[in-house]
């Protein structure tokens, strides 16, 4: 059975795991991380979206041994200090969920979204989230929260310097 | 000072955008999901099913499953010590299938082990035999042809519901058509599952995502032979509903293999299995004629409307009469013929989704009145408010509308507001996108328009309540509000109109809401958009009770007559502040536990239709713009926008929320969402073959809200999920209508219906 080293929310893990084994089962199963939902089965719902070395990736679409030396953060991993990301933030003060199931992988996509783009069209926030479904919101209150975490990280970014 | 405190309002109050109190858990993955629950030694449940539609079950052979290491229960319907039956309604379906299957997807065994795919490997190994027969697939024939045999020994029809108005059926202009709804999926993101749990009394504790503790808990206690009390549900994290958890699925499963095992076990359905484990939104087959004066004005509606309940009845019945007593839509109609009917084929069950039995009819007569339009020569939207009913007018079943009902002025609104921008030179704007499909050539716009009404709450006599439990005391030298109900949050943010609720009541802004569970009463389900109304009104009505002791308290503690609970402070008739509510509770606690009921409501006469049958209705009106590249049937919707009367907003951004939401469903039915059934098969079960709007296929909102109170309901609000789910589909589809001159009789409108290859 290989063997992986991984970076998963700042704690390496080393594990034994099977070559077909999920990176969405290792995080939900093997590490307890349930804050990655599993939606489809299928790549289509984006739900378990987390980051693999700051890119967004679909867990359900990526093997555990595939994250092997690569550094994952999952939502439960965002927090800074404690305080919630300003894309966590955005998205609870904006109305950006109902169920919350597709809460994750959006706020993940989401970041990766704002890391290529700081700035996006309401268009272009569309772009890069289709990728990810939503039954509750009709994503209204999903492209404001990403257009309102994107004015407070380009601002916060903006104070940081000063 | 005093003075200004005694007026100022609580913070995050009723009329509020205020945060949802589950937000921060939902934001940090901390919300703890039905699949998410987890004990140490919990075994892993899966289930057997039929894949066949109809078949005779000569024998079942469990011999293989049970030598399977790792395997600690293999049952089937011998196993089920009580019930054999159960059903939302009518206990019609067999917990586990009994010598025949009527769909494909019934449970026929369940399986606990160690670890899920154990489970799932045991249940190949179980060898059943089956003679398989032709499944009954026409509802149709289900519905009319005594000759056509029976799913159900007792007959194929779950309900047949008239409406009879008037005698005259002869009319100047005549419009005729027959129309089709596909099968809707309500595809919640978060597939079924909850977790069994044995307890030392011999009864079980089930966590469980569902809509409605207590209906499940009074269909789970009889099949596990157990007494109520003994089977106690808690609500577990909700992925999503839209009706889809109405009806049980895993919850007696999960007991059965908990109770047998002396273990807890846990049941997570995938997402295929999802598609097979729940009800749907009925298929409709409806034939309407109307028939109108010359310059638009009705006469007389016929109608016909075949609703597919499947194999099982579920809430059909309640399907059947909305679609029956909502058939002919807001409209004054003197005359009306109308036959509504539900019936058992061997098709998938069908059950509650959003609008049932309300959005087919409003595809159906909300068509028929774009092809009255344009039979005399009339505005859509004139023909409409020619024809839309007012406060005080009767609908179909004869019922006067005692409430607001603006509809001419909605539509008016709607009409008037500002059109997008002419047609997009991006091609990511157009249809087919990025796909290069076009650069604009074959690209016409088309603008339509659709109105639906909604019944509120449960109808029909159904005796519809909810519970409120309401405890005031002093924690850390503050008071506190506990609020205990057991309805379900299932997204839709009832969590945090109840707190809005109970701070503006009692003026305390320190509220908890306590977990939905069966240890305080029923709170009826999170279905026909009412629990704001009735869980909203027990809520109310408990904190009430508990306002007026805490008054009582403080004239006894204070020998003071007169008072008055303001501003979250004991105030004297003069409205100064003689006490704070803490300062007047002290060491005691204030708890109360009230029922609501909403006005009683009355059956529908068996051969007429006719009585109050409703005890709210609800209106919202859409307007769609959609570009249609007319050469490949491709369809973007340009621009969705809408007005609903709420009566009264109790959080504005959660309502909206809602009103998005719903409007994005239509979309999908109008669109794109159907499950594909051939012969009683379904032939898309993934997220892959059957499509839900994409952010890219659900367009910018306008939205318009009107608060028109209710005069019967808590603060005047009405019910507010459900109305544009209605009418976000035929608006679409009339759009679709506008810029191609297809009649699209049936939805989803696919590319070949607009290419007519």
């Amino acid at each position: 059975m290989p063997r992986i080293k991984v970076e998963v929310d700042g704690v390496t893990y080393e594990d034994d795991v099977e070559p077909r084994l999920l990176l969405v089962h290792y995080l939900r199963d093997r590490l307890g991380k349930v804050g990655t939902p599993v939606g489809c089965d299928t790549t289509n719902c984006g739900a378990c979206t987390v980051l693999m070395d700051g890119m967004s990736v679909k867990s359900c679409s990526v093997l555990a041994v595939q994250a092997d030396t690569h550094d994952i953060t999952t939502i439960e991993g965002l927090r800074i200090n404690g305080a919630l990301h300003p894309m966590q933030e955005a998205f609870h003060s904006e109305h950006g969920l109902q169920c919350g199931y597709c809460t994750p992988g959006m706020i993940m996509a989401s970041i990766d979204l704002l890391r290529e783009n700081p700035d996006p069209s309401d268009e272009e926030i569309r772009e890069g989230l289709e990728g990810n479904l939503c039954r509750c919101t009709g994503y209204q209150n999903i492209v404001r929260a990403v257009r309102s975490a994107a004015h407070e990280m380009s601002h916060s970014e903006v104070t940081s310097h000063d | 000072m005093t003075d200004i405190q005694v007026t100022s309002p609580v913070r995050d109050g009723v009329g509020a955008s205020a945060p949802r109190p589950d937000g921060t858990l939902k934001v940090t993955g901390e919300f703890a999901y039905a699949s998410d629950l987890w004990m140490d030694g919990m075994l892993h449940g899966a289930t057997l099913r039929s894949p066949h539609p109809r078949a005779r079950i000569l024998s079942v052979d469990l011999t293989g499953a049970l030598k399977l290491p790792g395997v600690e229960a293999v049952l089937t319907h011998e196993d089920v010590p009580g019930a054999k039956l159960y059903g939302v309604d009518h206990a019609d379906q067999p917990v586990l299938a009994i010598d025949q299957v009527r769909y494909q997807g019934e449970p026929i065994a369940v399986v606990a082990a160690d670890h899920p795919e154990t489970a799932r490997r045991a249940c190949a190994l179980i060898r059943v035999v089956y003679e398989v027969l032709e499944p009954l697939t026409d509802p149709r024939r289900a519905a009319l042809d005594p000759s056509y045999e029976k799913v159900h020994a007792g007959g194929n029809v779950v309900r047949h519901q008239p409406i009879r108005v008037g005698s005259v059926f002869e009319a100047d202009v005549v419009v005729t058509g027959e129309y089709e709804v596909g099968m809707q999926d309500q595809a919640f993101l978060g597939p079924e599952s909850g977790l069994a749990v044995p307890a030392e009394d011999g009864g079980v504790d089930l966590y469980v995502a569902t809509q409605w503790l207590h209906v499940d808990q009074d269909q789970i206690a009889p099949c596990l032979g157990l007494p109520p009390e003994k089977v106690r549900l808690t609500l577990a994290g909700v992925g999503g509903a839209f009706g889809a958890r109405e009806d049980l699925s895993m919850q007696i499963h999960a007991c059965l293999l908990a109770l047998h095992t002396g273990k807890p076990v846990r049941i997570v359905y995938g997402r295929e299995e999802s598609f097979f484990g729940h009800v749907h939104r009925h298929p409709a087959l409806m034939r309407y004629e109307h028939g109108a004066t010359r310059d638009g004005r009705l006469v007389y509606v016929k109608g016909e409307i075949i609703l597919d309940g499947g194999a099982y009845a579920s809430s059909t019945p309640a399907v059947v009469g909305n679609a029956a007593s909502l058939g002919v839509g807001p409209y004054s109609v003197p005359n009306i013929s109308l036959d509504a009917y539900g019936v058992y084929t061997n098709n998938p069950p069908c059950g509650a989704m959003r609008g049932f039995g309300a959005v087919q009819a409003c595809f159906g007569y909300e068509s028929q009145l774009d092809r009255l339009a344009e039979a005399c020569g009339l505005d859509p939207v004139e023909v409409r408010i020619r024809n839309a009913i007012s406060e005080g007018s009767r609908i179909a079943t004869g019922q006067i509308v005692d409430m607001p009902a603006p509809l001419t002025s909605m539509l008016e609104q709607v009409r008037d507001l500002p059109l997008p921008e002419g047609v997009s030179t991006d091609l990511r704007d157009l249809p087919g996108g990025v796909a290069n499909s076009t650069h604009g050539e074959g690209i016409v716009r088309g603008v339509g328009y659709g109105i639906g009404i909604k019944n509120i709450c449960y109808s029909e006599g159904f005796d519809d309540f909810s519970t409120a439990r309401v405890r005031l005391e002093v924690i850390g030298e503050e008071a506190a509000v506990l609020v205990h109900t057991a309805a379900a949050e299932v997204g839709q943010g009832l969590v945090t109109l109840k707190a809005q609720i109970a701070r503006t009541e009692l003026g305390v802004p320190n509220v908890t809401i306590a977990p939905a569970d069966t240890q305080v009463g029923s709170a009826g389900s999170s279905s026909a958009s009412r629990q704001s109304y009735v869980t909203g009104g027990a809520v109310k009505t408990a904190c009430e009770a508990v306002r007026e002791r805490l008054l009582e308290l403080a004239a006894k503690k204070l020998s003071h007559d007169g008072l008055a609970l303001s501003g979250g402070k004991i105030v004297s008739v003069s409205g100064i502040v003689v006490a704070s509510v803490a300062e007047v509770l002290g060491d005691d606690v204030i708890e109360e536990t009230r029922e609501y009921r909403h006005r009683a409501t009355a059956p529908m006469d068996q051969l007429t239709g006719q009585g109050d049958a409703h005890t709210q209705f609800a209106f919202c009106v859409h307007r769609a713009v959609v570009d249609v590249d007319v050469e490949l049937g491709l369809v973007k919707v340009v621009e969705l926008a809408a007005v609903q009367d709420v009566g009264k907003i109790l959080n504005p951004i959660a309502l909206e929320g809602q009103i998005h939401g719903g409007t994005a469903q239509g979309l999908g039915l109008a669109l794109m969402e159907e499950i594909q059934v051939a012969g009683g098969l379904i032939r898309n079960p993934s997220f892959t073959d059957y499509l839900i709007p994409t952010i890219l296929d659900m367009p910018p909102m306008r939205l318009e809200i009107l608060e028109n109170p209710d005069p019967h309901a808590p603060y005047g609000l009405r019910g507010a999920g459900e109305p544009p789910t209605l009418s976000s589909t035929p608006a679409i589809v009339a759009a679709v209508r506008a810029a191609t001159g297809k009649s699209l009789m049936r939805i989803p409108v696919r590319p070949e219906h607009i290419t007519g290859t």
